[in-house]
């Protein structure tokens, strides 16, 4: 079997986690770092240190914004925003799940959306995310006020060749 | 100039002030539009926080279809630029990931168009001396400070936006329709995109910070082109540190008295209105 830091490595196809000499400019410039339980240059050691388990049932993962300043700014190109869509993707296919539960059901409505519709209708999006998470009442007075604003429409247009897709979500399944 | 028009869901939405500037924009500034045909959603942060094949597949289904405009994309969201680059930027590196997709969406990527934001068309095709000459109502009294978020800068080498540390063209626009742009350096830093609603209180602090930040600098208002960072912006700070938010095209129509330019401000969330009125804008 395959050791953890030889699998991430090979998702994340491009310079190697072992690059990473640890000045920890990715964690300084991280916007999130101090919500997180593990820094991201923690993580890559983690990562070469074996602790599967330990990261891909961490918060860290799913609270990572995307916002693309660690790779921006690392001295040797390692991609760390890549690298936390690899483990998301590890812990939802080892049935890990997501520690950040919320963080998964607002990713689960918004491309359950995609598929029905092809485009996002974000209020049919936020109600599914609610009953998905239970968390029924927050944004419910802001919700109202950008209804009464126009700002939801509930009949947005759709994609039309919906079957091209669907095809695209049935054939990327198992990817 | 003709150009492929690529909206994007939030626009359609929370978005729309945004979409209804830019085409009168567009439209005064001779840019003709042609809306991707059947095009569907990038994928957002959804589709690459969850499974990589999937995020790629999607911008690649409405690249395609772009393609068939022959024309160079322009992409007004943020988010969907970012998604479109990325795509882009796989495609090209990957024979292999290239073979696959063509699979998934059942068609061919050439990769011959290019992929364009609207603050990169306006600097480098218009320019701001063109753009200046067509104001009627400088923006006197508007202060804005300029905020480009992430994903229109990030990463660079797939992005490919200037000055990626310390962006200017939205700065050098802003002042050429009269505006007295304030620097400030959160230029670049995240508003928390879309954990805004999974984790609402870490977003209220990134989008505190900002806003303290902006007041600090002297700012009586933010301009940005990314309707997620705008939603972020207008709804979530915390009262007393909110100011008024806009789209960089809504700013242009108002200096180019473009008909309907007052009507985007209603929609705002935190009401605009007061400050343009307090400055003789409206």
């Amino acid at each position: 079997m395959e050791n953890f830091l030889v699998e991430v490595n090979k998702k994340i196809h491009g310079v190697q986690l072992q690059s990473c000499y640890h000045c920890r400019k990715c964690t300084a410039g991280c916007p999130v770092a101090s919500y997180m339980e593990y820094n991201p240059n923690k993580v890559i050691k983690m990562i070469q240190n074996g602790k599967r388990d330990q990261v891909l049932s961490s918060k860290t993962i799913w609270l990572c914004l995307s916002c693309e300043t660690c790779i921006t700014r690392c001295p040797n190109q390692v991609d760390i925003a890549r690298m936390m869509d690899v483990l998301r993707q590890m812990a939802i296919e080892e049935g890990v799940g997501a520690r950040e539960k919320n963080v998964l059901k607002f990713h689960e409505a918004f491309l359950a959306g995609i598929k029905r519709g092809g485009r996002i209708n974000e209020p049919m999006m936020m109600v599914e995310y609610k009953l998905k998470s239970g968390d029924l009442f927050s944004d419910a007075v802001a919700g109202v006020e950008m209804f009464m604003k126009g700002k939801l429409s509930l009949l947005s247009p759709r994609t039309k060749d919906m079957k091209s897709v669907k095809d695209i979500f049935e054939k990327t399944k198992h990817s | 100039m003709k150009v492929s028009y690529y909206p994007g869901c939030s626009l359609h939405a929370t978005g729309k002030e945004y979409d209804q500037s830019m085409k009168s924009v567009s439209s005064a500034l001779g840019i003709e539009l042609k809306e991707v045909e059947d095009w569907s959603c990038c994928g957002a942060s959804s589709a690459h926080s969850t499974n990589f094949d999937l995020s790629i597949a999607l911008s690649a289904r409405n690249l395609i279809s772009a393609e068939k405009n022959a024309l160079d994309v322009m992409v007004p969201c943020a988010a969907c630029f970012n998604r479109f680059k990325m795509a882009e930027h796989h495609l090209k590196a990957d024979k292999e990931l290239k073979t696959k997709i063509e699979d998934v969406v059942g068609a061919k990527y050439q990769g011959g168009i290019t992929i364009r934001n609207p603050i990169d068309i306006i600097y480098n095709e218009i320019g701001v001396d063109t753009l200046a000459a067509k104001v009627t109502k400088p923006l006197t009294g508007l202060k804005p400070v300029s905020y480009y978020g992430c994903l229109l800068l990030r990463p660079p080498e797939v992005c490919e936006f200037e000055n990626y540390e310390n962006p200017y063209m939205l700065d050098k626009i802003l002042g050429s329709i009269g505006a007295e742009v304030h620097n400030w350096s959160y230029k670049t830093d995240c508003c928390g995109g879309s954990l805004a609603i999974s984790k609402t209180s870490i977003v209220v602090d990134m989008c505190d910070k900002l806003m303290s930040a902006a007041r600090e600098a002297g700012a009586n208002c933010v301009v940005t082109a990314c309707p997620l960072c705008l939603a972020n912006l207008d709804m979530r700070p915390s009262k007393g540190l909110k100011l008024p938010v806009f789209y960089f095209t809504e700013l242009i129509a108002l200096a180019m008295g473009l008909a309907g330019s007052k009507e985007t401000f209603k929609s705002h969330m935190f009401d605009p209105q007061p400050l343009l009125k307090q400055v003789g804008l409206i």
